[in-house]
């Protein structure tokens, strides 16, 4: 109640409208082609060494007031996404458009204004906090840096740690190793709080808690984006969390997004091999109904050099030949447009056994897909 | 008797320590204090700041006059009344030229290590914050000084510049550079890589602030426990080089050139002979002692 008044939004915007339109036409976020390839080390006589391709032409767009869910194995390239959203590592390729607006370039947003709007949550709530200073002053040295007087930000540095729940008087003080797991991770979501961003990353924020203190922290982080009108990127490889919070889900693979939609679409009706391997690795509160084998055989494929076509192949229990040779684009499928997924054996025509005919109706997917 | 549940929101309970709220304390508030309670550490301060008030106010408490020579009182053994700690092989006072020696000793000790710890903080702070070329050039320069053997170093540098105090002062610092830099650079790549000095750069604040706000906030103590222990080094070097006659020159009280010019009676009054080496002994102790227990007192751990 007190933090609302000093959080207005410049550009309130109602939560009630329907999201699927909403992306459509004003995306909050827009995400076009990235690319980042680390180079590593190695390589004899300044010749180019081998490249880790941690993401590989990645296209999302994230509605005004929707929380977009990200899930994927380790090392599938979702922190590094979070990342390079932020600017923290400079893309090799893509656009990022923010409200209508290009991030860099000649007459983008610069990082400053960037940083002001969106904001990172870490997974490690002891790392991510400078041992040497109170909270007050961790959550309020990016209003300092933003310019903001010394005595004001510590005004605003309570508010927010109020808003996230911990009492000022208590906390502003302390320091991280004086705080447990859930609190360090409230402050921590405070810290992203106090620039007044309208996009927070949540990157495994509540990952490394204990099951109840995630909980809590999940239920504050709803009741803050409806308080402030946030928009969400969560990041998680726990896929119960991800159905719980989020209004769409983007599954990565090895740098790639598979498929993408509406949450209850992806959960109960996956199309991708891979996403459907995800879901069924899920572990069931019914005892009759355990998980016996593993939906996914074989460790994740090297980023290094992966594999050629489709990068789910050396483990999809449906490969074929054309799988290796060509890549499968991100296309649509089923009845919901918003829902598509990167498989040949989705898409009509495409030499696929299991595709559906050319031409074909959309609904034909029940027979033609992989059971 | 029913059983009553009442659930917690442990996130939202402050801890309690002992049953009672702690008294919040800044983290130097917190250093100093556990310093203070640490015996060997205050002994050892309690010593050094001894040597330091007598060395300043030297001129006053001294009883005799550190540069008149006198034949006839040459080589007195220690407690003879009137030289409580005999005279050296020129009649002169040895309590008077120890506390004067003290002057330039302690100066070699400090000065050059404040200039030292400054310099290669800065550079090695840089050099682990930026990475990549930066920290290439700073840390390969630092790295040919690394090649040579501190005590050849100064020597060479110091024979280079001349002998006297401000050349001798200057080589020292030189000397110790590279090595706070190596220390500085160390503790600099891991903060670096640490996730808040990345939520840091993310609220978009400038490197200088980061490295102000975020970098010396953590690297500040392990520079200052290592050029603490790096002061016993520059007194025993700064009389190596007096002892090889590369530092002070003659007149001068300094516990090192003492060392070496009462070497030659060695045999006739060996107590004597000893007293200015016992003097750096028991400073650069001090030093280390007290270095050892900085580190302690500023570990962050509760």
């Amino acid at each position: 109640m007190k933090g609302e008044i000093a959080i207005q939004r410049e550009h309130p915007t109602p939560a009630s409208e329907p999201v699927d339109t909403l992306s459509a036409t004003r995306p909050f976020l827009r995400v076009q082609g990235l690319k980042k390839y680390f180079r590593l080390r190695g390589g004899s006589f300044g010749l180019a060494g081998a490249y880790v391709q941690a993401v590989d032409g990645v296209s999302f767009v994230v509605a005004t007031g929707e929380t977009l869910g990200v899930v994927g194995e380790s090392g599938c390239g979702k922190s590094t996404t979070a990342r390079l959203l932020m600017r923290l590592i400079e893309p090799d390729e893509g656009q990022i458009t923010l409200q209508d607006r290009n991030v860099g370039g000649h007459n983008g947003m610069s990082l400053r204004t960037l940083r002001r709007q969106v904001q990172l949550v870490f997974q490690d709530s002891y790392a991510s906090l400078n041992p040497r200073h109170t909270m007050a002053e961790e959550v309020g040295f990016g209003l300092i840096a933003q310019g903001i007087k010394r005595a004001e930000a510590r005004r605003r540095a309570n508010e927010v740690l109020e808003l996230v729940g911990l009492e000022p008087a208590i906390f502003a003080d302390r320091y991280p190793h004086e705080l447990s797991g859930g609190q360090r991770q409230r402050v921590n979501v405070a810290r992203a709080l106090a620039l007044s961003p309208q996009l927070l990353l949540l990157d495994e924020a509540v990952s490394s808690l204990d099951k109840s203190v995630e909980a809590q922290v999940l239920n504050l982080l709803i009741e803050i984006k409806n308080r402030l009108n946030l928009t969400y990127v969560f990041i998680s490889h726990d896929l119960n969390v991800v159905r719980f919070i989020s209004d769409r889900v983007l599954v990565m693979y090895l740098g790639k997004v598979v498929e993408t939609g509406p949450v209850e679409k992806v959960y109960t009706a996956p199309g991708h091999p891979y996403t459907r391997a995800l879901i069924a690795s899920r572990l069931s509160m019914d005892p009759s109904r355990r998980v016996e084998a593993a939906p996914v055989a074989g460790d994740l494929p090297s980023p290094i050099n992966p594999p050629s076509g489709c990068r789910f192949r050396t483990r999809c229990p449906f490969a074929e030949s054309v799988c290796s040779l060509r890549e499968p684009p991100l296309e649509a499928f089923g009845d919901d447009p918003a829902h598509s997924a990167a498989c040949h054996a989705l898409i009509p025509g495409s030499g696929h056994s299991r595709a559906p005919a050319p031409g074909g109706e959309p609904s034909t997917r029940a027979n033609g897909a992989p059971k | 008797m029913a059983r009553r549940t009442t659930y917690v929101d442990e996130t939202l309970t402050p801890q309690i320590a002992g049953g009672r709220t702690r008294i919040q304390r800044t983290y130097w508030q917190a250093a100093r204090r556990r310093l203070v309670r640490d015996p060997v550490s205050m002994g050892c301060i309690s010593i050094l700041s001894l040597m330091v008030a007598a060395a300043i106010f030297a001129p006053w408490i001294t009883p005799h006059d550190p540069y008149v020579t006198s034949i006839v009182n040459r080589l007195k053994p220690v407690g003879t009344p009137g030289y409580l700690l005999g005279t050296d092989e020129l009649g002169r006072d040895m309590l008077t030229r120890l506390i004067y020696g003290g002057r330039i000793s302690l100066l070699m000790g400090l000065l050059p290590i404040a200039v030292a710890t400054l310099f290669g903080s800065v550079l090695g702070v840089v050099a682990g914050y930026f990475g990549g070329k930066t920290n290439m050039i700073i840390m390969r320069v630092a790295d040919v000084f690394f090649a040579f053997p501190s005590v050849l170093l100064a020597v060479g540098l110091a024979g280079a510049l001349g002998a006297g105090v401000v050349n001798v002062l200057i080589s020292l610092s030189l000397v110790f550079i590279p090595p706070i830099t190596r220390v500085a650079e160390a503790a600099t790549t891991q903060i670096r890589t640490q996730d808040f000095v990345e939520a840091a750069r993310a609220t978009g604040a400038s490197a200088p602030r980061i490295i102000i706000g975020h970098v010396m906030t953590n690297v500040s103590s392990p520079i200052l426990t290592y050029a603490s222990s790096l002061i016993g080094l520059s007194i025993v070097l700064a009389s190596g080089l007096s002892f090889l006659g590369l530092g002070m020159s003659p007149p001068l009280a300094d516990w090192g050139l003492m060392l070496n010019t009462l070497r030659q009676s060695i045999y006739l009054a060996p107590v004597n002979a000893v007293l200015p080496g016992v003097m750096i002994l028991i400073a650069s102790v001090c030093f280390n002692l007290l270095s050892d227990g900085l580190r302690t007192a500023m570990d962050v751990k509760p």
